[in-house]
């Protein structure tokens, strides 16, 4: 069936710049339909690299990339319609007015005039009372959003979003990812690099780990999270303690400063997590407890201990 | 095709022209009516007549092209060379636009601006000399292919230039010797025949003598000559645009 198939199929791609860097290293990559797929990885990682790829921007080296079954080489036309782009850094026209540099991007991508969508668009993004301004009077973030604007002009059915909320304030940033929601229920696919995680924690299905031009992971949010997700339990203890007893070796407690506290790291995913024994151990071992909470690893604990990995 | 891309592109760089008319048209206005002033006016007036033509009225085809050659390299260098600079340039890369709609758009424009800037100039020589266009047809022709021809060679200047001083050096230090020399302020009969031979190495002479021919049957070389010379680096500049699309020169990376 057409719509099982992925939308952006990526195999064995690989980039070295002309300097010799290999900036990309053999990846493979799907992108499924309808889904907001997120991209992590440290700078220098390559993600820019892959999408630059993707989009027309850099030449590949090896492999292939087909955008909705089409080669992005040989039926390039067919493969960049579908896509609109929002890159990472801030590049747009000065003394362009913010409606004439969205409509401008509409012409570029061979789609008839549309006032309508342009509105549409504006008005979404909170750039409507904007429109007649020159772009090199807007502010950061407005200029940010007037790039998500162009990217939208032509109705792409792929909308790659490369850091989209760098430097953008908290109250925006929320904004944006309604705006994304919006487009993912009318069908656009989404993939977005960020640098917060609790932006692909918050908003993504699928998460890629990119590492050092490698793809070192590709997993469901919540499959992720429980995979490789810790669980820390901290018991408050009702008095102090001085060090832990050798009773207790086993369980590789951490003991707080203040010698109030107790932390027990257990794997979620283990058949046995090891919480009943211990709490009858510490009672057997005199020690009462006065409270206790849990808490799971954040994507960012999990993305961390991923790229730091030897 | 993707016509409606290259509509945009061209209506964007035209809205450019507009939108910086002083130094678009005003400018080179006002210098070549200087260029009468100085030689037509103050010069000419010692020297009677150049091949049956009075000085200043010798001058214009070469004032025209002078301007038309600079600043068809001018328009669209720039054009291409700032987009590259402010990185707007990733959008053409990601557009399903074919390179030659890219160089349509691009050159179109450019090429536009720089034959109504000929036009105006030929007007502004018509209050200073009385002139007179023998083949207005031949006129148009030359001046559209050199138009052309040096807007190609503004956007192949564009893309090779990595920064503000790369931009200007081709004009100033290559186009603007090669046009003074090429015959616009002279016949090349006049110049020693040692030097007429190097001049004829100059592309230039070849545009002027043709643009001249046209106004009033007088040329340093046969029209058939000139159109060929015109046509020729014009294919020569086809050939350097197709291959920095081919291998993404400067472009990709």
């Amino acid at each position: 069936m057409l719509s099982m198939s992925p939308i952006i199929s990526v195999a064995n791609l690989s980039k070295t710049y002309g300097s010799g860097f290999k900036a990309l290293n053999g990846i493979n990559l799907d992108i499924r339909r309808g889904e907001i797929f997120a991209l992590l990885g440290p700078n220098g990682a390559g993600k820019t690299t892959l999408i630059s790829i993707i989009c027309g921007i850099a030449n590949l080296s090896e492999g292939r990339v087909t955008v909705d079954g089409h080669d992005i080489n040989k039926d390039y036309r067919a493969a960049r319609s579908l896509i609109g782009l929002v890159p990472q850094e801030l590049h747009t026209d000065a003394f362009e007015s913010v409606w004439a540099t969205v409509s401008f991007s509409r012409g570029l991508f061979g789609k008839p005039k549309n006032p309508a969508h342009i509105e549409k668009v504006l008005k979404d993004l909170s750039l409507w009372d904007k429109k007649d301004s020159k772009i090199v009077t807007l502010s950061g973030g407005m200029k940010r959003r007037v790039m998500i604007a162009k990217a939208l002009s032509h109705e792409p059915q792929i909308l790659f979003l490369d850091e989209p909320t760098a430097g953008v304030d908290v109250e925006l940033r929320k904004g944006m990812w309604e705006v994304v929601r919006t487009l993912q229920a009318s069908g656009v696919t989404i993939i977005l690099t960020t640098h917060y995680i609790e932006e692909a924690e918050e908003m993504a299905d699928r998460i890629g780990v990119i590492n050092k031009g490698e793809i070192i992971l590709v997993e469901d949010k919540a499959g992720l999270m429980q995979k490789l997700g810790k669980k820390h339990l901290k018991l408050y203890l009702q008095s102090k303690v001085e060090a832990i007893p050798e009773a207790l070796a086993a369980y590789n407690l951490e003991l707080s400063e203040d010698g109030r506290a107790v932390t027990y790291n257990y794997d979620t995913k283990g058949d046995r997590t090891g919480i009943t024994s211990l709490l009858s151990d510490l009672r057997n071992a005199g020690i009462r407890i006065s409270d206790l909470d849990t808490t799971q690893s954040s994507l960012e604990d999990i993305f961390v201990s991923l790229v730091r990995a030897p | 095709m993707n016509w409606r891309a290259v509509q945009a592109i061209y209506l964007f760089e035209m809205a450019r022209t507009w939108r910086t008319l002083l130094q678009s048209i005003v400018s080179p206005v006002v210098s070549t009516s200087l260029y009468f002033v100085v030689f037509g006016a103050a010069i000419g007036s010692r020297i009677t007549e150049v091949d049956g033509v009075s000085y200043g009225t010798f001058i214009v085809p070469g004032l025209v092209m002078l301007s038309v050659l600079t600043q068809s390299i001018a328009n669209a260098s720039f054009g291409i060379y700032f987009p590259k600079f402010v990185g707007t340039i990733y959008e053409l890369l990601s557009a399903p636009v074919s390179y030659f709609e890219i160089v349509l758009g691009y050159v179109g424009a450019a090429a536009t601006k720089s034959i109504i800037l000929g036009l105006i100039i030929l007007a502004t020589a018509a209050l200073f000399v009385p002139l007179h266009i023998m083949h207005p047809w031949w006129m148009l022709t030359f001046l559209v292919l050199t138009a052309v021809t040096f807007s190609l060679f503004g956007f192949i200047i564009g893309i090779w230039a990595d920064g503000f001083e790369k931009l200007q050096m081709i004009p100033m230090l290559v186009v603007t010797p090669l046009t003074f020399l090429g015959g616009s302020f002279y016949s090349v009969n006049m110049l020693p025949s040692g030097w007429r031979t190097i001049t004829l190495l100059n592309p230039v002479v070849y545009l002027i003598s043709g643009f001249r021919w046209s106004f009033y049957e007088i040329a340093d070389v046969s029209v058939g000559l000139s159109l060929g010379m015109t046509l020729g680096f014009l294919a020569v500049c086809m050939v350097m645009v197709w291959w920095i699309f081919r291998t993404g020169y400067r472009l990709k990376n």
